[in-house]
Order: structure tokens, then sequence, then C-alpha cells
């Protein structure tokens, strides 16, 4: 220290940190660029000879391939970016239902786990360990091969209530449609939903300063309940109807029809990250020191408020964050689906890399798809999960 | 030896009657809830035993359990994956000598597992009496390692750089062969498979990975601009795209952007890819670790007057590494079960070799929830006892405690 001090008038090249420091930097940036420009290279003196442009113009041609399912219009007539955007439904629709489905499971196996009673959450143990150890392309296959594939004709079809129809045609349940008048239904539950919002935001904070008891939960319950029910009066004539599935000849009419693969896919995702949602919500809840629970009961608090107000809203501050990469998780694994025939975007992309002949494009509108949704999903759940930390600090 | 007697038990064990009161019967609803359990229970037991033992047909599995080992892995040049498994084991059996508490639950496991497998009484000519002896050498094995590892002359650095040296020539020479010598043939990665796959590439991805893991997170925290954006480049990028798409992309895309007719070998891709798609993830769980050391830490060693190599290699390094060692063991399961996915560009892993199997005999076709029910239990034995071990460790390590 000493020395440095007193010949300080000249620091050496190589100790100066400033220089050291953009050394480092240009050395890396030289390495890193350098490689890039290398592969870039390579790639360009192989496309040119191979003639594969780095376009996107192929995606207006016809694609001239069929999707098995698709929640949009599609045919092979159409382009490849529409068979692309009709992979990317499917995605979402399997990775939204999956979501929802795997939130519920997951707290229900969660809290049964907590439960006091031993048998209960040792049943949940061993959904959570049969799960978390073995591997989801694993369990993806056996539903799909193992049992979706397997199951009776559709004349001698398994029926679990509901009803719900089991057979090789994949799995047909009741499912509620709109009549003509379900415009009005909506309309008026969409009021009932906004008013119901605002009536909890605008008494609660009435409560909160004024102290005075405005019954929030149980008026906004109310409107919720109430609006809708006028609607359904209103718009004369019953807006909802039971789509049933019924056998006639050979095949189901009616009803809400999940091919096999759809099925597989579904309940093999479902249940899979149920399993972590599960431990996550649990770790959550016992997050929640016991102390707060008594001290809660100590002010008087009633058990519903206490759950509402003490447990949830601290439980949440642990659960979210987890929970959310749970549900990236979820939508990248359903990529898996392409293996047992559901075809998602990973799986179309493939095809269209075959029929296209493109593999560049294509693979960097996959990666950039998911990439989007990935970073879509984190940044609007980590909005909300801000809101939710916000509350205790 | 607290393998099993380790379970926190209440200071006196309740009357079975009393246990069963307080939590089964404490109320009408969890004496309801203990009845429709115990109806469940009894209907999936009995449901799977029925099928486990009278319809199933298990030929399909017990027809070659060698082609779930080592896939198409010549069968006269057995001895060598045999003679990997060994130097393998050994080396385990050294570690736990020199790390102790760090190593024992993984070793014990290891060597519990492989000699039950050796004692189940199959009755196929594939599974020779050598090949037994193979499996039942590995537990002793461990434990002769152990005791070396045990010596004071024993370093953690010479293990270390015996591990290197096996694991070089295991990849590199024993396994793969060379054209020329007689003594140890070429065998093609083709014919390689199973769970020998499955283990080198978790193994092998997790160890690739950890390096450059390493240096990512390092790149994350460090104050270089270019070296910072980088690094949360490449982590967020691998980190938001499905390892299926990793893997897809360095099987078929990488040959692309490499000198034209370089040729890589499907394996070593796979491998290439499980590696950077771990490295992103090693990367965020170490800069977890790095989080965790006090910023006092490198004041003092800054006061110290070490530079900044130093204070990074000596002080905060070792410490976050240290910490982290749970959510490694961690990624190392996960990453164990994620080797599956290998299957779809192609390579014949332990899923890949039960596809192959199904394709084997025309009777076999229908026999699917037999075989992926079989390659389930192997999976979920490996893991769940991996995790237990784990806990074990950090229990006896107090890591995580702070």
């Amino acid at each position: 220290m000493v020395n440095n001090l007193s010949s300080s008038e000249k620091t050496p090249l190589w100790r100066d940190e400033r220089v050291l420091r953009m050394a480092a930097q240009v050395i890396s940036a030289v390495i890193i660029l350098g490689f890039f420009f290398w592969a870039v290279v390579n790639f360009l003196a192989i496309t040119t000879q191979r003639g594969m442009p780095l376009t996107f113009g192929f995606l207006k041609e016809p694609a001239g391939f069929p999707i098995s399912e698709s929640f949009i219009p599609y045919d092979p007539t159409m382009s490849f970016g529409r068979a692309f955007l009709a992979g990317l439904t499917n995605t979402l629709v399997v990775s939204a239902a999956g979501i929802v489905l795997s939130t519920v499971i997951g707290l229900v196996v969660g809290l049964a786990r907590l439960s006091s009673n031993w048998l209960l959450s040792r049943i949940a143990l061993a959904f959570i360990e049969f799960h978390r150890n073995i591997p989801l392309l694993v369990l993806l296959f056996l539903l799909y091969f193992g049992v979706f594939t397997r199951l009776p004709r559709v004349k001698e079809s398994i029926v679990l209530p509901g009803p719900i129809y089991l057979s090789q045609r994949g799995l047909y349940l009741a499912w509620p449609r709109f009549t003509e008048t379900g415009d009005v239904f909506l309309g008026f539950t969409a009021a009932g939903v906004i008013l119901a919002v605002v009536a909890w935001k605008v008494l609660r904070r009435i409560q909160e300063t004024t102290g005075r008891l405005t019954y929030f939960s149980w008026v906004s319950l109310g409107i919720l309940v109430l609006i809708p029910l006028i609607g359904w009066f209103v718009s004369g004539g019953s807006p909802l109807w039971m789509d049933i599935p019924v056998l006639e000849g050979f095949n189901f009419k009616g009803g809400l029809r999940l091919t096999p693969e759809f099925a597989a896919m579904l309940v093999g995702l479902t249940t899979y990250t149920a399993a972590f949602n599960a431990e996550v919500i649990r770790a959550g809840i016992q997050s929640v020191r016991k102390g707060q629970v008594e001290a809660a009961r100590a002010l008087g608090l009633r058990n519903h408020q206490i759950l509402g107000l003490i447990v949830i809203p601290q439980a949440l501050r642990v659960v979210i964050p987890p929970l959310i990469s749970q549900y990236l998780n979820l939508t990248k694994n359903s990529s898996l689906a392409l293996t047992i025939g559901y075809q998602e975007l990973f799986a179309v992309g493939k095809i269209t890399i075959n029929q296209a002949g493109r593999a560049v494009p294509v693979f960097v509108m996959i990666m950039a798809t998911y990439l989007g949704l990935s970073l879509l999903t984190s940044l609007v759940l980590n909005i909300y999960n801000r809101r939710v930390q916000f509350i205790e600090r | 030896m607290t393998t099993s007697s380790g379970i926190v038990q209440p200071p006196a064990a309740p009357k079975p009657l009393e246990w069963a009161r307080t939590n089964l019967f404490s109320n009408w609803f969890n004496a309801i809830l203990t009845i429709i359990s115990i109806g469940f229970i009894y209907f999936v037991l009995v449901t799977a035993a029925r099928w486990i033992f009278f319809t199933a047909d298990w030929r399909p599995v017990a027809v070659s359990p060698l082609l779930f080992l080592v896939g198409q892995y010549p069968r006269d040049q057995l001895w060598r994956p045999g003679a990997s498994l060994l130097i393998s084991t050994f080396l385990i059996g050294m570690s736990w000598g020199v790390w102790e508490r760090y190593i024992k639950a993984f070793a014990i496991f290891l060597g519990v597992l492989l000699g039950v497998l050796a004692l189940i009484p199959l009755d196929t000519p594939t599974i020779t009496p050598v090949v037994r002896a193979v499996f039942i050498a590995n537990p002793f094995l461990i434990y002769a390692g152990y005791r070396l590892g045990r010596l004071p002359a024993v370093k953690g650095s010479l293990v270390i750089s015996l591990w290197l040296i096996a694991s070089a020539l295991i990849t590199l020479a024993l396994l793969p062969g060379f054209k020329n010598i007689p003594a140890l043939p070429s065998v093609p990665t083709t014919a390689w498979g199973g769970l020998m796959i499955t283990l080198l590439l978790a193994v092998g991805g997790i160890v690739l990975s950890f390096p450059i893991g390493v240096l990512l997170a390092l790149g994350r925290r460090s104050s270089l601009p270019v070296v910072k954006l980088f690094s949360i480049f490449f982590i967020e990028v691998v980190r938001g795209v499905p390892l299926v798409t990793i893997l897809f992309m360095f099987s078929v895309i990488l040959v692309l952007f490499l000198p034209a007719e370089s040729r890589i070998d499907r394996i070593m891709r796979a491998l290439i890819g499980t590696v950077i798609f771990s490295a992103a993830y090693t990367a965020e769980n170490v800069r977890g670790g790095l989080q965790a050391i006090p910023e006092g830490q490198v004041e003092a060693a800054k006061a110290l007057g070490l530079n900044n190599f130093y204070i990074t290699t000596f002080i905060v390094l070792p410490q976050a590494l240290r910490l982290v060692i749970p959510t490694i063991v961690g990624q190392f399961i996960s990453l164990f079960k994620d080797t599956t996915l290998v299957v779809i560009v192609g390579i014949n892993d332990l899923l890949g070799i039960g596809n192959a199997i199904l394709n084997l005999d025309p009777e076999f076709v229908h026999l699917q929830m037999e075989v992926y029910l079989f390659i389930a239990v192997i999976f979920w034995v490996f893991s769940y006892f991996m995790s237990y071990a784990s806990r074990l460790v950090e229990k006896a390590l107090g890591v995580g405690e702070r």
C-alpha cells in the first residue's frame, strides 16, 4: 500500500484498473463476435451452396400438410404462416387449460398434504412423489400409448359420471353452449363482474378509511350473483344449453370432444405440474408462522378473516414466484406434444422445416415465439407479484 | 450410519389406538375422509396388484435386460461398459472417503442399488454370472475406495484428477474404442444405448455445464457491460425455450453453422445441447449462491489487499458453491429425467430402447404400458433416492440453515 502511494504517479499499464477493464471487454467482445462471425460465414456458405435463402417469404406459400386438430380454421391449402398460427393456438390452448387445471389440482393436493388426516396426507404425498420422480415424457407415453390408445371402441365406451365417455376416439363430455340469447346473458354477466369489482373496491376503501363495516365481500358477491341472474330471466329462455354427447351409429354426436392426443397431453401436463404446484402451495402455506394465526385469533378475527386477511396474503408472497416458473415450465413442456402426435407449435414447425426446407427461419420463429411467451408470462405475473409483495413491506 | 434411524421421531411413540384417534378420527369430517381414503387405497392397490401379477405381460421387459442397460453395445465387448462402471463406483467410494458426508448418502445408495440389482432373480441367458459378478462387485469396490480415500495421503485434488483422467479414459477411449487397435475395437455410438446413455448425458451434462454456468453467473454479476449483457442474453434465451428446441437445434441446425464437411457425432451433439441447456440453469443457481454471500466478505478481502481474481476464487466462490450444492443436486435430478428427450432426436437412451423393444416382436406391440411403466420405475427409483440422499446430506451439513 505504502509503495503504491509513493510511486502513484505512473501505474504500469497491466495494473491499471481502467485499462484492464477495457481490455477485458474488448477481448470478450472480439471472442463472442468472432465466433458469431465465423458461424455466420459458414452458414452463408452452406445455404448459398444448397439454395436455402434466409427469407420469410415462404410463409405465404401453401403449406400442403394437414394438422390433425386446430382451434382456428385450417386446411392444407392455407399458408405455412397459417399453419404456424394453428400450431401456436394449439400450444396456447393446451397450456392455458393445463395452467388452470394444474393450479386447481395443485391446490387440492397441497391442502390434502397439509391435512391433519394422516392417510389423506400420505395419498397426497404419493401423488406428489410419483409425478416428481418420473420424466414427463415417460408419463406422456404411459398415458397416451398405455391408456388413451388402449381404450375400448366407441360402442363399448367407458362411461364416467358427467356423462364423460372414454373411447378410442377420445374423450366426449357434456359442455355448456350459448343459445341465441347468450349474448344478452354474457353482457349482463360482464356488467355484473365489473360492478362487483367496483363495489368491492369502493366499499372496502370506505371501510378502511372510516372503520364503518360495509360488508363489502357480501355486497359484491350479491351483485356478482344477482345481475347475471337478472340477465338470465331478461334474455327470455335459457341462454345456455347443455350439449350432451349421444351415441349415434358408430360415433358420438354433440358434446365436447377431446382427441386422445389432446386428452393425454392435457392430463399428463396437468398432473405433472400439479405435483410441483402442490409442493409450492404447501410450502407457501407453511411459511406463514403459527404466531400470525394465533395473533389474529387473539385480536378476535374470525376463521375466514384469518384465512383471507392474514394467511393467504402472506402465503401468496411466497407462492407466486415459484408458481410463475412452474407455469412457464408447463408452457415449454407442451412442446413434448410432438412425440404423441398433438400438433402444437414445435410439431408444426418441424413439419414446416421438412416441407419448406427452411430450417433456420422456422427455427428462429419457434424460438422467438417460445421466448416471447415466456417473457410475456413472466412480465404479467411479475407485475402481479410486485403488487402482492408490496402489501407487506 | 444414520440412514434409517435419522428420521426424527416424537419423544414417546403414542399407542396405536391413541395415534389413530388423533390422526385419523379426530372429528366426523376426518373420519369420513379416512374411510374414503381407505376405500381409495384399497381400490388402487387391488387394481394395481391384479394388473401387475395377472394381466400384465412382462416378456418385453424380461427378454433382454442388457438392452436396457447398454443398448446394442456388442455383447463380446461388454467388459468395457462393465469396467467403466466399476472404475466409477470405485472413485465414488474414494470421494466418499475424502469428502465424507457430502458423498456418503449417495455412495451408500448406489452400492445398495447395484447390489440389489445383481440379486434380482431373472431367468434369462443374457444375464451371465459374469454380469451379475460385475454388479455385485460394486458395493465392495465402493467400500474399498472408501477405505482408500480415508487414508491421510489421499487428498481431494488427487481424487479430482483421478476423476478427470477416468472420465476422459472412459468416454474417449474405453467406450468408443479405436479403429486400429484390435484389443479395443471401435464401437460406433449408434450401438450405444440404454441407461448407459442416460447416465452419460446426465452426468456429462451437469459436470461440463458446471464451469460454464459458474462463468456465466459471474458474468451476469460483472460490472463489464459487454460481458454482463452477453451473459444475460445467453441465460434468458436458453431458459426461455424448451429443451426440445435446443436439442433439435444442436442435432439439426448446428451443422449449418460449422465449416462444410465437419461432422460431430450425434451423441456429442445431444451432449452439447444438454450442456448448453444445463449451463443456463446452473448459472442461475450459482447466482443465487453468489447473492447470498454478504458484502462484508468482499469488503474484508479488499481490505486485506486481495485483487478481484483472488476475491472471487478464494473468498466468494467457495462459499457460494457450498451453498448451492443442494440446488445443483436437484438440477442434476431434473436433468437426469430430461435426458429422455433425446429420443426425439433419435438417440436410444433408456426410453428409446423401450420404444425399440416394442417393435422387436409383433407380440410386444401392445405392451406399451408394461415397458413404459418399467422405465418409469427405473427413473423413479434413481430420482427418488437421489433426492432422498441429497436431503440427508443437507441435514448432515446444515446447508440451507442460515
